[in-house]
């Protein structure tokens, strides 16, 4: 299955990419991205505490379990306002 | 901006619009209110001893406008005769051009501050917007709460100080 990965501030300049297509196994959840992705980039390695994650723009935890088609996002410490 | 009581987008926002859009959605209880409140948050030119020259805003804006709604449901709960409206801006802020616009209604206007002082404070811990900050030597991304929209101790300590 493919899933698309988004990706945003900091964590989207040490990708240098926003978005990213990725292939996965069945079973696959937020977390296997992740280590798939700090395996490709491991500048995002000390994001491993801090980020939080969302599937299909709500958030959700790392084990969430993914689905064809989904848009997982990572999000490093928000400082809106 | 927009006559919506929640949203985020690049246009320039003002207090009377984020009011506007209140007073749009009043209804036939809209007599009852004695007090709306409104907030502004500005871009300084200063933080951390950095002189600031601009900011940029990014936000994953779907999440965004659901977090506002988060808020929004959240304020109902505490507050239930309270109705807000909040407005997030996105793209390049110059220094002194408003990043926020809150507004909250209510009959009385102690609850009207206390919602307002709770939503921003909700904001900068569970809404996915991030700001870069270009000052004199450099840019930074500025990286706040590690957002978790069911962490309930984040959510007290915002009340607590939404009610100090």
């Amino acid at each position: 299955m493919r899933v698309t990965v988004r990706l945003f501030a900091r964590l989207r300049d040490i990708a240098g990419a926003s978005e990213l297509a990725r292939d996965l196994d069945q079973g696959a959840t937020i977390a296997t991205v992740w280590r798939q992705l700090a395996g490709e980039y491991p500048a995002l390695a000390e994001y491993e505490r801090s980020i939080s994650s969302a599937v299909n723009a709500d958030y959700a935890r790392m084990d969430h379990v993914l689905r064809d088609g989904d848009e997982v996002a990572f999000l490093p410490p928000v400082s809106g306002g | 901006m927009t006559t919506r009581l929640l949203a985020i987008g690049p246009e320039p926002l003002e207090l009377e619009q984020v009011a506007a859009a209140l007073d749009a959605s009043a209804g036939p209880g809209a007599g009852a209110d004695g007090a709306i409140v409104t907030f502004l948050g500005l871009v300084r030119n200063h933080n951390l001893g950095r002189r600031v020259r601009y900011l940029e805003y990014e936000a994953y804006e779907p999440l965004a406008v659901k977090a506002f709604e988060r808020i929004d449901a959240e304020i109902h709960e505490r507050w239930p005769d309270v109705r807000l409206a909040l407005h997030h801006r996105v793209g390049r802020l110059e220094v002194g051009e408003a990043s926020i616009a809150i507004a909250t209604r209510s009959p009385h206007r102690a609850n009207a501050y206390a919602a307002s002082r709770y939503a921003i404070e909700r904001v900068k811990q569970i809404a996915p917007i991030w700001k870069r900050e270009f000052f004199d030597g450099g840019d930074m991304w500025i990286e706040g709460a590690t957002a978790d929209p069911d962490d309930q101790h984040a959510r007290a300590e915002a009340e607590r100080i939404a009610c100090a």
